[in-house]
């Protein structure tokens, strides 16, 4: 039975990470690599790096991130942010990521998706999908939730998959850094107009969250940030109880 | 020891190096190349693939000599040679994937789309699940039945006889995952990614 999948996101500003796991014998909290390894070591089923870099001059710096994690852990890995082209996509897989997550880039030009789902395969493309609701629908949001498009979020959602992604990743922005859980209705509606895996984000402030974005959103995997940092709660925790409801996880 | 790894443009091999190169440490020389006589003169081959099945055969027959010399490898010399996701489906006679594409016919049978009961289940086929270990493959020494693997397909390789079949695992079906026929081994899901585990397998595959 394939089993759900519970995935820690680390944000890396300028190759460092910027909120993480604070443990006491960590001896380089801000390093990347060595955060990588102890979720994927707690059982992470994946590892999302999200690159907050800002400055261009600095961007190169997740490379050399990626390829290091990438020879220390060995389950998915998978970067997003700042990727803009084909070019982009092609540099982060030779370091070593398995797939990458794009967003802005995809809404303004789908024939990236296209082109490099043909180039790489649909598996390594996950189309970050970035809603707000507003009155009755969902509207995708760019550029790291600055920048409103008005595109329908469900309907965007198909095309992403008719375009080629293999999964989607779907964060709710008026969840995200609320910890009141993920948007539930929004989860669903996507899942079940798409065939391929939603990923859902944003918002988790418990572990029922994780079980409810599951078994209520009908996502394939749960991604989540704050709760695996400063030590809250660890993937292993996470991963035993969604399995007391019920949840069917790799232990 | 020298262990090849085929490079011939089937996509993201970073992960298959790197997990070779981890679990070989300075035992084993690891080698990324589709020059033809590294390929000849190694020990074991690994042959990687992403993307579709014609993709990863185009790409194969693009090198010039590169089909022969692996035929030469596996059939002829019956060299160990262990095929990873589209790696493991070209050894099928034909692929249905985009459209019908002749395989390298190292193991009787094709590969087509997985029944996903009309999209009752989402594909890919993404993420890890347990293998149904069913006869005593090499590779799988030290592995338990129903360890976890990390999967990532819509297509499956089903081989004409059975007897090669090392693994299944139960998704929308009963899917193959493992086969193993004398020096020819191959898996749909990616030991490079499926942690300590994964790496167990390629180990086991490296000391054959």
């Amino acid at each position: 039975m394939l089993k759900n999948r519970i995935i820690p996101c680390l944000d890396v500003k300028n190759g460092r990470v910027v909120k993480g796991i604070n443990f006491v014998d960590l001896q380089d909290a801000g390093d990347p690599v060595e955060q990588a390894k102890i979720y994927s070591d707690g059982g992470a089923d994946e590892i999302c790096f999200l690159d907050i870099t800002a400055s261009n001059e600095n961007r190169d710096t997740i490379y050399d991130v990626v390829e290091k994690t990438s020879k220390k852990c060995f389950v998915p890995l998978t970067v997003g942010g700042g990727i803009r082209s084909v070019d982009d996509i092609n540099k982060l897989l030779n370091c070593g990521a398995d797939k990458v997550s794009i967003n802005t880039a995809a809404v303004q030009n789908s024939e990236v998706v296209v082109e490099s789902s043909k180039k790489f395969g649909s598996q390594c493309i996950v189309v970050a999908i970035d809603a707000k609701k507003n009155n009755d629908k969902w509207e995708i949001f760019t550029h790291g939730g600055r920048n409103n498009t008005g595109i329908d979020a469900i309907e965007f959602a198909s095309k992403m998959e008719s375009r080629g992604a293999g999964e989607l990743l779907v964060t709710s922005m008026d969840r995200d850094g609320t910890q009141a859980g993920y948007d539930i209705e929004l989860m669903s509606k996507i899942s079940s107009k798409v065939n391929i895996p939603v990923i859902a984000s944003g918002g988790v402030g418990n572990l029922d969250h994780l079980v409810d974005g599951i078994k209520l959103g009908n996502a394939s995997a749960v991604l989540a940030a704050s709760i695996f940092h400063y030590g809250k709660h660890s993937v292993k925790e996470a991963k035993e109880y969604l399995d007391s409801k019920g949840i069917p996880v790799r232990i | 020891m020298n262990v090849t790894i085929v490079d011939y443009n089937s996509g993201n091999i970073s992960s298959v190096i790197n997990s070779f190169k981890e679990v070989a440490k300075d035992k084993v020389n690891i080698e990324v190349t589709s020059d033809l006589n590294k390929v000849k003169s190694s020990d074991k081959v690994v042959l990687p693939g992403q993307g579709s099945f014609k993709s990863c055969v185009d790409a194969l027959y693009n090198f010039n000599g590169l089909v022969d010399t692996l035929n030469e490898f596996a059939i002829s010399n019956k060299k160990p040679i262990l095929g990873i996701c589209v790696g493991l489906q070209m050894f099928a006679d034909i692929g249905y994937e985009e459209i019908e594409t002749k395989g390298l016919g190292w193991i009787s049978g094709k590969v087509s789309k997985i029944n996903n009961q009309n999209g009752k289940y989402k594909l890919p086929h993404i993420g890890w699940n347990e293998i149904n270990i069913t006869k005593n493959s090499k590779i799988f020494k030290g592995i338990e039945n129903k360890s976890h693997m990390y999967f990532v397909h819509s297509y499956e390789f089903v081989p004409e006889d059975k007897n090669v079949i090392s693994a299944t695992t139960d998704y929308s079906s009963n899917i193959v995952c493992s086969v193993e026929r004398e020096n020819i081994f191959g898996t749909q899901f990616h030991p490079e990614k499926s942690d300590k585990i994964g790496l167990k397998i390629i180990d086991n595959f490296i000391n054959l």
